[in-house]
């Protein structure tokens, strides 16, 4: 197992890297400085900005300087734009509310899907299953950022129950649209994946062995069937957390809620790129360790995964 | 990895070799998606939507770019939605025609769904068959790339490609080409495994045909099923990514839009009363995402049987 876990992080660490370079390269390559503006600045200033920024460095020293701030002192440098604020107080303003939402959009979604497909699958071809199957073909469709206007126009300005936006701290009564329009369409697809794995397993002799003995059909289903039906959801919950975290940037946009997404979009805009890098080295590591949490739980779950 | 012309061609010939000779099996498909009502109903929306994408603008009675100044700021009394003034889904924020809009957002929308499966047919099926059909070191060092670029967050690298590049179509079909092929790469390669160790492919080894040859008329033809199917199911998931990026505002530029451009254009005025111009574009939208997903299914149902 620990020799699983160590390769796997001699795989995720190169992933890593690849993606600061990728990264660093794009904004390297990029035409025009983020300080060419409109109205040229004399030369002599702009040599003084490129120096204060280490912008008037060789490609190389540039280069590990970034990469060695990020990983010895996890700094991601200064915004081009917000004179007196690094990347990471941009981070740390943003970051612990798309996680809060992000987070409460995971567990909805994973708790409702898994759920929803278990009972599904147990009782096949009832109305509930039809309810199910119908919820997950339906709320395919519905991508958060169709999701959230309908919400808002539901919730907000017909029935005036909710908030349209803000963040108030995450209190309850903001965070719920939120979560709902990042959630739904990831429910779906968990409680489909969820139910016909369920089924699949239900139809082996194993299930029917313990059925056989006489133990009860609650006991079966958590002890004997839940394991084994789980796994192939696993492989799915990276991509949905990765899109969870990715869709901020339009929950942001819609509800004013002040997560990553904005200052992501923001700094899109007003080609801020040492913002945009942090950001996307910032999801990029959380993705990687994602993955790789999911791995070991992948391994640790299947006894047939060799490691 | 792109493949070249000729490689293209032996792909297009290959595939009409699988018609011709495997023409019961495909018969039987045939059969099994016709009695698909939900699919084959599909079919027919989505062949409605293309021709609307095609041909709506003939019935437009309004230029797509033109502003029509005398309904400034009385769109929420004057642009809505009539046969009489030619506004047949109303007018947009800026009193342009919303049908002419929408046909054209339509089309575009689609065109990136299409093209973003293309090439996830032609460089993720190569990539995936070379990976299995040569197995051990290559197949190793094929797929940890695959792995590589499927754990990078694609939608944030993207976001900054358009930032730094410029915001364009091309970039756009850039960007989306560079994704798309990755889960049809492993796809394939799965499928080559189980393939590789079958009769005719060893009679060809034993023949000595080349492993390139062998590759593009044994292997890729037999794929051809799964490859469709999941084809089928990405175009939707493609078009649900630009309207994403459109949404941000990055995407797709004036004077073009994409479905996704229209429903951000419309969101963001849904309190002034016009609610049709969310409406118009977002039933196209999941519409035609519906549409692709049923055929989907009835295309995997029926053209592989084992997985129902």
């Amino acid at each position: 197992m620990f020799s699983f876990v160590v390769r796997r992080l001699m795989v995720a660490v190169p992933t890593l890297l690849i993606l600061v370079v990728l990264s660093f390269v794009l904004m390297y390559a990029a035409p025009g400085g983020p300080f060419n503006s409109e109205r040229p600045l004399p030369p002599e200033v702009l040599a003084n900005i490129q120096a204060k920024y280490g912008l008037d460095q060789p490609f190389w020293k540039r280069i590990t300087d970034y990469i060695w701030g990020v990983v010895a002192h996890f700094d991601f440098g200064p915004s081009f734009k917000f004179k007196d604020r690094s990347v990471n107080d941009i981070i740390a303003q943003g970051f612990p509310v798309t996680l809060t939402y992000g987070f409460w959009s995971f567990v909805l979604a994973t708790v409702v899907g898994v759920t929803l497909g278990t009972a599904a699958a147990i009782k096949q071809n009832s109305w509930l299953d039809y309810l199910a199957v119908g919820f997950s073909v339906g709320a395919q469709v519905l991508p958060n950022f169709v999701m959230a206007p309908i919400l808002l126009l539901v919730f907000t300005l017909w029935l005036g129950w909710l908030p349209g936006g803000g963040w108030n701290g995450g209190e309850w009564p903001y965070l719920i649209m939120p979560v709902i329009a990042l959630s739904t369409s990831y429910m779906a697809s968990i409680a489909r994946i969820m139910r016909s794995s369920m089924l699949e397993v239900l139809n082996t002799n194993f299930i029917r062995t313990a059925q056989a003995k006489g133990i009860p059909m609650r006991r079966v289903i958590l002890r004997h069937a839940m394991k084994p039906a789980i796994l192939p959801l696993l492989s799915y919950l990276g991509p949905a957390f990765v899109g969870m975290i990715t869709g901020s940037v339009v929950i942001d946009a819609f509800f004013s809620t002040g997560g990553i997404g904005t200052f992501f979009v923001n700094s899109a805009f007003s080609r801020d790129y040492s913002v945009m890098m942090g950001i996307t080295i910032l999801v990029g590591a959380l993705t990687i360790l994602f993955n790789l949490v999911v791995d070991i739980l992948y391994a640790w779950i299947d006894p047939k995964i060799r490691y | 990895m792109f493949p070249n012309r000729t490689t293209v061609e032996d792909i297009e010939n290959a595939a009409a070799l699988a018609e011709v000779q495997g023409r019961s099996l495909w018969a039987s498909a045939r059969a099994r998606f016709m009695r698909n009502k939900a699919a084959v109903v599909s079919l027919i929306v989505l062949i409605l939507v293309a021709a609307f994408a095609l041909f709506g603008g003939f019935f437009a009675q309004w230029e797509r770019d033109f502003v029509d100044f005398s309904l400034m700021g009385r769109n929420a009394h004057l642009g809505v939605p009539s046969f009489e003034t030619g506004h047949y889904f109303g007018t947009d924020n800026s009193g342009r025609d919303l049908f002419a809009r929408t046909v054209q957002g339509t089309g575009i929308s689609l065109m990136v769904g299409i093209v973003g499966a293309m090439v996830a047919v032609l460089v993720g099926t190569l990539y995936g068959a070379t990976a299995g059909y040569f197995g051990g070191r290559v197949d190793g060092i094929m797929m940890r790339i695959v792995d590589v670029l499927m754990s990078i967050p694609f939608m944030f690298v993207l976001i900054l490609m358009l930032v730094i590049f410029g915001r364009s179509i091309l970039m756009l079909f850039i960007g989306i080409g560079l994704i798309s092929w990755l889960d049809m790469a492993r796809i394939a390669r799965g499928q080559t495994l189980t393939i590789k160790n079958k009769e005719f492919v060893e009679v060809a080894v034993a023949t000595g045909v080349h492993p390139l040859r062998i590759i593009l008329r044994h292997i890729i033809p037999n794929l051809l099923g799964i490859v469709v199917v999941y084809a089928t199911l990405l175009v939707p998931n493609m078009i649900i990514f630009e309207s994403f990026i459109s949404f941000l505002g990055l995407g797709v530029q004036e004077p073009n839009t994409s479905l996704g451009a229209l429903i951000s254009e419309g969101a963001g005025t849904m309190q002034y009363g016009t609610l049709w111009q969310l409406l118009f574009p977002l039933f196209f939208f999941v519409l035609t995402i519906f549409a692709f997903f049923f055929v989907g299914d009835g295309l995997r149902d029926a053209l592989d049987p084992k997985d129902r």
